[in-house]
């Protein structure tokens, strides 16, 4: 475990070092002066000077990368020049919200979608996979900002069952905070919820034509139990490589979904951000996306190894 | 039985099929078949709903929403096409060249995937579209760029798979050039499977575009393009949903032919996947 481990934190770091020069080289993209075109219309001359000195404008490109380098692996990905205050911050303060979200839209994504790839697999070719696999079309074509504007449309303007946008903290009251989160949650779990069906689908169906699940059915076991206790525990372990994966992805779909209902959170920063031309929250929110996909991604390794025996040998 | 043929026999593929050729009509002809002008304005129609006049109402301006879902289908496609478009013809020559060459190109060029594909591809679209600037053309450019990496990545693989091969190094042992391998011998053979995901990335791209320009980072207004149609229609929701059901109706339609296509070309062109 330690060898693996080991190795695979040695293969992470010149991914880390080229998305660092990646995301670096996002700044060079902008037209003319970088330090005028980030302090926005107003072009205040305090922050281009503060902009200016802060990434070292009128030094080499590669002293100004290792300055850039040196900050970030400080924790300081500067300050916003709208809000005037560390990006880090930010992050930080709106981080929760996107994760409540991105963790509901998970727990939703793993019910529709394992219950149905397993109904699909187990019911191969009948109404029910039918069914099921014309669910995953439904969920990978379709927009999630445009879900969401008819499920405010049924949920909020039609029926009233539930508020068209804003958000509660579960600390002031939970059931609001869950009443404001489902629809938005489902949102973004929809599309997810597509892929692990199709997958587990796929899986299940491998699973189910092996010798140990013919061995199982032959020791009379019922399907029940072949179902759920033979076959749906190997078919699931290539889930988690796909379900800590579709994490990052769901961060990054929580942009369009937070700002389809008013959600603040991780999203709605960066969005505003764009807006407001405060591109040093942008590129923060670019790093820590790709940080946390690539943990993701580690972890996702570790949990493989750890539950595949296979990987032991 | 030919791949064409293959493909024909399935329903789903000539239904996505059938969907792409209606929207590439509909794109091209759209000054013929529009019934109005997608950027006239009407302060005596405002927001009103589905008659005979306007069969899909109007907006928040007195726009008419057929017209404007009707030239809508151009940015969409041109998004789709233009954006693949410069993902293959990045990505593929970079992969066959990791593949082909090994050694320190191979692993430079994937730590370089590697890193793009840490960032997740909304994100980074977003991030590029941002530094860019907000038009089409960047959001395409900045939709292709993000995609790139898959393409690498797949062209690479199968790369690496063919070039083992014996025609492979029959046709090195006869004295043919590593570019001439490259072109004539190993693109041919890896071509189905990038042909399948350009199909599939083009409806990721539809969809991708859609973000952007419902984000106000793709088409500029008062261009039409479903995304922004979208950005507007949220506000409308309560009392003009019609706003909201067509340019959506349209993105998921589009996307949904792509993918059905895709998929039916994978089946079509692989016969050991079905």
């Amino acid at each position: 475990m330690g060898d693996f481990l080991l190795r695979r934190l040695a293969a992470i770091v010149p991914t880390l070092f080229f998305v660092s020069i990646l995301i670096f080289g996002l700044q060079q993209l902008l037209p003319g002066d970088p330090a005028t075109a980030m302090a926005g219309e107003d072009h205040d001359p305090e922050a281009i000077a503060y902009l200016r000195a802060k990434f070292h404008l009128d030094d080499p490109l590669p002293v100004r990368y290792g300055y850039w380098l040196k900050d970030v692996l400080h924790g300081d990905l500067g300050d916003s020049v709208r809000i005037q205050r560390p990006v880090a911050e930010l992050i930080a303060e709106k981080l929760p919200v996107t994760l409540e979200l991105a963790g509901l839209a998970m727990v939703i994504a793993l019910a529709i979608g394992i219950t149905a790839g397993v109904v699909s697999a187990v019911y191969r070719d009948s109404g029910w996979d039918v069914a099921a696999n014309l669910f995953a079309l439904w969920g990978i074509s379709t927009p999630n900002f445009w879900l969401g504007i008819l499920l405010i449309l049924l949920f909020a303007v039609r029926l009233g069952w539930l508020p068209a946008s804003g958000y509660v903290s579960p600390f002031e009251d939970l059931r609001a905070n869950l009443a404001s989160m489902i629809m938005p949650a489902f949102v973004l779990g929809n599309a997810f919820a597509a892929a692990l069906m199709r997958h587990t689908r796929s899986a299940m169906l491998q699973v189910l034509s092996s010798d140990y699940v013919r061995t199982a059915r032959a020791k009379g076991l019922s399907e029940r139990s072949v179902v759920l206790r033979h076959a749906l525990r190997n078919a699931l372990t290539p889930v988690i490589t796909l379900g800590a994966l579709q994490l990052g992805e769901l961060l990054s779909g929580a942009v369009l979904t937070e700002q389809v209902f008013s959600i603040p959170g991780f999203g709605k920063l960066v969005v505003d951000a764009v807006f407001n031309r405060d591109y040093l929250v942008v590129q923060g929110v670019v790093l820590f996306t790709a940080t946390v996909y690539i943990a993701l991604n580690l972890l996702a390794d570790v949990a493989y190894f750890l539950v595949n025996p296979k990987m032991r040998t | 039985m030919s791949w064409v043929k293959r493909l024909t026999q399935r329903k789903r593929a000539v239904v996505g099929l059938a969907l792409v050729a209606a929207f590439v009509v509909m794109a091209v002809f759209a000054p013929w078949i529009s019934p109005q002008d997608p950027l006239a304005t009407s302060w005596s129609a405002v927001r009103k709903a589905p008659s005979a006049a306007h069969w899909f109402g109007t907006d928040e301006i007195g726009r008419d929403v057929l017209a404007r879902v009707i030239w809508g289908a151009r940015a969409s496609l041109l998004a789709g096409v233009v954006s693949v478009s410069i993902s293959l013809s990045v990505g593929v020559p970079i992969g066959m060249l990791a593949g082909y060459l090994g050694k320190w190109p191979d692993m430079l060029i994937s730590r370089i995937t590697d890193a793009m594909l840490a960032c997740p591809f909304l994100i980074l679209a977003i991030a590029l579209a941002a530094f860019l600037g907000p038009s089409l053309v960047n959001a395409m450019v900045a939709i292709g760029i993000a995609a790139t990496p898959v393409f690498i990545r797949l062209t690479r693989g199968q790369t690496l798979a063919v070039k083992v091969e014996d025609y492979i190094q029959a046709a090195r042992a006869v004295g043919n050039s590593d570019l001439r391998i490259v072109v004539r011998h190993i693109f041919p053979n890896i071509a189905a499977p990038i042909i399948v995901q350009a199909t599939l990335a083009i409806a990721a791209a539809v969809i991708a575009e859609a973000s952007l320009s419902f984000l106000g980072l793709g088409q500029q207004p008062p261009a039409p393009s479903w995304g922004s149609m979208l950005n507007s229609a949220k506000n409308y929701v309560d009392n003009a949903p019609w706003m909201a059901v067509w340019p959506g109706l349209s993105i998921f339609l589009l996307v949904l032919s792509f993918n059905l296509l895709g998929d039916g070309l994978r089946d079509a062109l692989d016969p050991r996947h079905v």
